[in-house]
């Protein structure tokens, strides 16, 4: 199956320039820092160990919190991996002329955009993996914390990731490694700045504030469903005071109809990469 | 007669500006077919389109008798771009393996294949070296060995002999004759009218996007002769009797040239000249070479 050999062709590429090696150093750098990070803030900010319900319920909300903050850093570092690994891959193969010789061979061109889609997504679920399993283990063995819904919240997470490289290599498929690097964090840039103003609409109860907010996440959803993620991690305590723990205090939370936008958000533009790369000129 | 390619008013336009103006050209089955042209003619852009790289704006085409883009057809076609880049981080035998799967051939086809074909471009010693390691030489012939890969029918072929020393320049030329051997079909574009004047059966010109001329090569090259001519005491009867072997004689004092369309000429036309007491002092074939027809049907212009 083309797609399989060229997915396969995708993870070794990352492979051999040195992209895994590069990304498990810095991910076992981040972890470390980590949990020092939590080692310390935990030993050092007086948080009662007494075993009583109100000492209890607080250093769970603690925990709950620095995981989330944990997991918003690993969210940003996963969906930018996934940029940054497919903002070549078309481009730049367009470019050099290496695409040539691929497409001439009896494959349809859908199934090299498709091989490659494969493969990166099997490169980001290995690499959220690894930092997720990191932050979510770090908590756990210095704390005995769990935070719930991991399964709901990591799937959000992946979502993400998942998102930013499919826009990306949509992206790729017409413009070049710049225009697509510039034009994919510039939606980036967006989707954070509308969540911000999200949030601060929501706390001080201005409806327009708000407004621009979704439309934000309705034009780059990332954001919004990062803080759906967070929200779904987010200790039961927290959600029925209406608040959760997303990168900082999550006031307005996203619909679970943005996590399907989103997933229609993404097939649309799989689908704009596939359909602009199989008519193009190489 | 099955023509292996065959295009009809193939036409590729950029903008307000055409690339391909009008290509129509026929490919028999079997035959070395060469591709002329200026820079600039739209010799890549024309390949380009037989290879489904790019869509023409109009006409049509058909490959191995299927329209253009058929994924059966590419199955058995070859193609060595020009500027031929890889992913080269691969090995030899890893980038091989990759275009051999691609092609859909098995493990039981591919294996012995690879072997067969590593050693016909001389680097089964390097098959385990990454690609970036390779020189410009090296890489060409490994591309070439993946346009081979699935004993194509027709393959394509564009520039193959840049970047290869006079050893690379044979094999290429082997390779040629081997796959004519076969029965396959090669269409070559190539600058170095050298290695076109040896392997090809016919030749296209094309100039401004558009075919200007289809010729056998046989002809164009043997075909016309001139030949010069130095005799002395000549005769006006020994002079015009050399018009019956020839066209365009032109005579000046013990200088004469004429034009002949068959080198079995020239020994009558000596045994003419002495039968009519002239002095022969020389008698010189000057073969019109590929360069000098390109640049007659061309234009020293280049076709700009």
């Amino acid at each position: 199956m083309p797609i399989f050999i060229i997915a396969r062709l995708t993870f070794l590429e990352a492979v051999r320039r040195k992209i895994v090696l590069a990304a498990l150093l810095l991910g076992l750098a981040f972890l470390a820092l980590y949990g020092l990070g939590f080692h310390f803030i935990i030993a050092e900010t007086g948080l009662s160990t007494e075993n009583e319900p109100t000492a209890n319920l607080l250093r769970a909300q603690v925990y709950n919190f620095l995981t989330n903050a944990g997991l918003y850093a690993v969210n940003f570092l996963s969906l930018a991996m996934g940029a940054l690994v497919s903002a070549d891959t078309l481009a730049g193969e367009i470019g050099t002329g290496t695409i040539q010789a691929l497409v001439t061979k009896p494959v349809r061109r859908s199934e090299i955009v498709l091989g490659k889609w494969l493969g990166f997504a099997g490169l980001l679920v290995l690499y959220l993996a690894l930092m997720s399993g990191g932050v979510l283990g770090n908590v756990y063995f210095q704390s005995g914390y769990r935070v719930p819904h991991v399964p709901q919240g990591l799937t959000i997470t992946y979502l993400v990731s998942l998102l930013m490289m499919t826009i990306t290599l949509a992206c790729s498929s017409t413009f070049s490694t710049l225009a697509t690097g510039g034009i994919v964090f510039g939606l980036y840039g967006l989707a954070f700045i509308g969540g911000w103003v999200e949030q601060i609409g929501a706390a001080l109860q201005n409806e327009t504030a708000k407004n621009i907010g979704i439309l934000s996440s309705l034009l780059m959803p990332t954001e919004a469903l990062f803080r759906r993620a967070a929200y779904e991690m987010t200790s039961p305590t927290a959600q029925a005071l209406g608040l959760s723990f997303g990168p900082s205090f999550v006031i307005s939370v996203p619909s679970p109809a943005m996590v399907t936008y989103s997933v229609i958000y993404l097939g649309v533009m799989l689908g704009l990469g596939l359909w602009q790369f199989s008519r193009r000129d190489l | 007669m099955t023509f292996a390619l065959e295009t009809h008013n193939l036409r590729k336009e950029f903008g307000d500006n055409a690339a391909v103006r009008g290509l129509s050209l026929q490919v028999k089955q079997g035959e070395v077919f060469g591709f002329l042209g200026p820079n600039g003619a739209g010799k890549t852009t024309s390949i380009k389109m037989l290879l489904g790289l790019v869509a023409p704006t109009s006409g049509s085409a058909t490959l191995l008798g299927q329209p253009l883009g058929h994924r059966a057809a590419r199955a058995k076609i070859g193609f060595l771009p020009e500027h031929f880049r890889f992913h080269d981080w691969l090995t030899a035998h890893e980038f091989l393996t990759l275009h051999g799967q691609l092609y859909g051939m098995s493990a039981t086809r591919l294996t012995p294949r690879l072997a067969e074909l590593l050693e016909l471009v001389s680097l089964t010693p390097f098959r385990n070296k990454q690609l970036r390691t390779f020189s410009k030489g090296m890489l060409q012939r490994v591309g070439l060995a993946q346009a081979l890969l699935n004993d194509p029918q027709l393959i394509f072929l564009d520039e193959p002999t840049s970047g290869l020393d006079p050893v690379g320049r044979r094999l290429v030329r082997d390779i040629i004759r081997d796959l004519r051997e076969l029965g396959a079909t090669v269409f070559l574009n190539s600058h170095l009218l050298s290695e076109i004047e040896i392997t090809c059966d016919r030749v296209a010109f094309i100039k401004h996007g558009e075919v200007v001329r289809v010729s056998e090569l046989k002809t164009l090259v043997d075909g016309e002769t001139t030949v010069a001519i130095r005799a002395g005491g000549l005769t006006p009867e020994a002079l015009n009797g050399l018009n019956q072997w020839g066209r365009d004689l032109r005579a000046d004092g013990q200088h004469l040239t004429l034009t002949i369309t068959d080198d079995s000429a020239l020994p009558a036309i000596t045994r003419h000249l002495v039968a009519h007491q002239a002095e022969v002092y020389a008698l010189t074939p000057q073969r019109l070479s590929l360069e000098e027809l390109f640049i007659q049907i061309v234009g020293t212009d280049g076709g700009l």
